[in-house]
């Protein structure tokens, strides 16, 4: 059976790298890897891989489409998905960000575990980047915490734990959380001092 | 409407938080004003605007209930019903959302060239592609490589404008010159960059190649065509009809943002608005001209008038006319990118929704048009055409070539 040649068009380099060492993993040994910086249609000219997997946020995906029309001129016409009988396929891999567009006349036993394995990885990655923002969000509320309780601590002249004690209280009573008092706090405090 | 009424309709509502799916440009416009003047809250909708990077994310999320509603070019239900692109989904739209809005531009490198044949080519406005033939004869003897031109899908009315005004000069589009697809934000970048020699795209980005002296504007599609259908509220047709209420409330909110939209003291707020980073993300100056009505064809040129440049909702531009799509359909079959035998007719019936227009109208007590068709080509001015309250003012519907189109 001949190799199978695919594309990753991603402008994440850190899920691209990730989904490319999954696919060689499984066995897929012609790998390319582009960002939307690169000639995408130069590319495929060129390489005619038979599946470009890409970031369904990409918005070179408008330029993927036209290959329909560059196509009639090209031996290998790629359209996205040759039928439509696998939708719930094509459903999942929308849902997880991820899109595919293969050679026409492509068996789709031979795209499924390609689109497994991109769909797990994009899945996967998402899951890691929102883990990221989550604790990139702590540290930003942890340090408007710690101004407030600055401001807290200059204006009461108490120590750093009764600092936070109020700030605590304050939460409670207003039902918010201690990085939104905080947040207020601060716009207060720095629209008086101007 | 009272406000009983208004309350009354919202009790009815089928789905009050919905997603639609947007392209940062400049005719986005309605929908961005809908959403920060509070007019989708007025109908008790509680709207997420969702910038989409390509009209094919727009058509996939659509198509799989990711988006409620989608701004989709106006050719594009016709390409998901038919399933050109690629699966088959029936869509259909109530509301065109803007009429003209794109243009043209050449690279500085093929402006110089076409000067040199001609140093008065761009005198007269409409500009024809008269030289450009004679250019893309002497580079064929030559044997030099065709020109590129870019458009922003493959069914897009961006498309059929170019191939027009190419075809209107006798260049063959699809072997005189190469098109290629280039999402509007990176038509700017490729144009500096020489790989491609021209695009038809939508504001902002002629005004930005234009104004950052990267390109010239040589003709908008307001002259190809006065005010022809662009943009389209595109919904599923099994959502359409499970959700009448919501529909028509949206489309209400819409109406009447795209009223707001329109009057002349409104266009510095739109063009602020829409310049904003979570929308196009692009300085205001370059935005505002073109909404205020003046355009700007060269870097060292004079601001020209084109007061119909942007147009959202006056001469009832909602309304999707079976002649606008017509013609469309007309460039689909001509270019074979559907086939001939299929029946025009019995297409548009389906996908443009002409009485769910009226009906929506009707309740808000304002004007519609009784005619499906108008001819187009043959109004060169303001003209009145017959509606439900009498008559209503319409404006031209001029081709650049003078050419006319009847449908039915």
């Amino acid at each position: 059976m001949k190799k199978l040649h695919v594309t990753i068009v991603d402008d994440d380099s850190g899920r691209s790298i990730i989904l490319e060492r999954a696919l060689k993993d499984a066995g897929y040994e012609i790998v390319d890897v582009l960002s939307s910086k690169d000639n995408l249609l130069l590319h495929i000219e060129q390489r005619q891989p038979d599946v470009i997997i890409v970031d369904l946020e990409s918005p070179n995906r408008d330029s993927l489409e036209s290959m329909r029309i560059v196509t009639q001129h090209n031996p290998k016409p790629i359209v996205m998905f040759t039928n439509d009988s696998d939708h719930s396929m094509i459903g999942e891999a929308i849902n997880a960000g991820v899109s595919a567009y293969v050679v026409d006349g492509f068996s789709e036993n031979r795209i499924k575990p390609i689109m497994d394995v991109a769909i797990a990885r994009f899945r996967e990655f998402q899951a890691l980047r929102s883990e990221l923002e989550k604790t990139k969000n702590t540290l930003e509320e942890r340090k408007l915490i710690d101004k407030a309780k600055g401001i807290v601590m200059v204006q009461r002249n108490c120590s750093e734990n009764e600092a936070y004690n109020i700030l605590r209280k304050l939460s409670m009573e207003n039902n918010k959380r201690i990085a939104e008092v905080a947040e207020q706090l601060i716009s207060i405090t720095d629209a008086l001092s101007n | 409407m009272s406000k009983e009424q208004n309350n009354h309709d919202q009790d009815l509502l089928e789905k009050e938080k919905l997603t639609i799916g947007f392209i940062p440009l400049t005719d986005c416009a309605t929908l961005v004003v809908a959403k920060e003047l509070n007019f989708f809250e007025k109908y008790g909708l509680d709207v997420t605007l969702s910038k989409e990077a390509s009209w094919a994310n727009i058509r996939d999320k659509l198509a799989y209930g990711v988006l409620d509603c989608a701004q989709m070019l106006a050719t594009m239900p016709i390409d998901t019903t038919l399933g050109l692109g690629s699966w088959k989904k029936e869509t259909v739209t109530a509301l065109v959302l803007g009429v003209n809005g794109n243009a043209i531009t050449i690279s500085n490198k093929l402006y110089q060239e076409l000067k040199h044949l001609d140093p008065h080519f761009d005198d007269q406005r409409p500009v024809t592609a008269d030289v450009l033939k004679q250019l893309v004869e002497m580079r064929k003897s030559e044997g030099k490589e065709p020109l590129t031109f870019a458009h922003v899908f493959p069914s897009s009315t961006h498309n059929y404008f170019l191939r027009y005004w190419l075809a209107s000069a006798g260049i063959d589009p699809d072997n005189d010159v190469t098109l290629s697809v280039i999402p509007p934000q990176q038509m700017v970048k490729n144009l500096e960059a020489n790989i491609v020699d021209g695009f038809c795209v939508g504001e902002p980005w002629n005004q930005y190649a234009v104004q950052k002296g990267i390109g010239h504007a040589l003709i908008t599609s307001y002259e190809i065509w006065n005010n022809a259908p662009d943009k389209v509220l595109g919904v599923n047709k099994e959502w359409a009809c499970s959700h009448p209420n919501t529909h028509k409330a949206l489309i209400k909110a819409l109406i009447e943002a795209a009223a707001w939209a329109d009057k002349d003291e409104n266009r510095e707020k739109v063009a602020e608005l829409l310049s904003r980073e979570e929308y196009i993300n692009v300085p205001v100056e370059i935005i505002s001209s073109p909404l205020k009505g003046q355009y700007k064809y060269n870097a060292d040129g004079k601001m020209e008038s084109l007061p119909d440049f942007n147009v959202f909702q006056r001469y009832n531009a909602g309304f999707p006319w079976f002649s606008h799509i017509g013609w469309y359909l007309s460039q689909m079959i001509r270019w074979k990118d559907i086939s001939a035998s299929q029946d025009p007719i019995s297409i548009l019936k389906d996908i443009y929704w002409v009485d769910f227009y009226r009906q929506v109208v009707d309740e808000m007590g304002l004007a519609y048009p009784l005619q499906n068709s108008k001819a187009e080509g043959t109004h060169s001015g303001h003209w009145q055409s017959e509606s439900n309250t009498g008559t209503q003012t319409m404006s031209s519907d001029l081709f650049f070539d003078k050419k006319t189109f009847d449908f039915i």
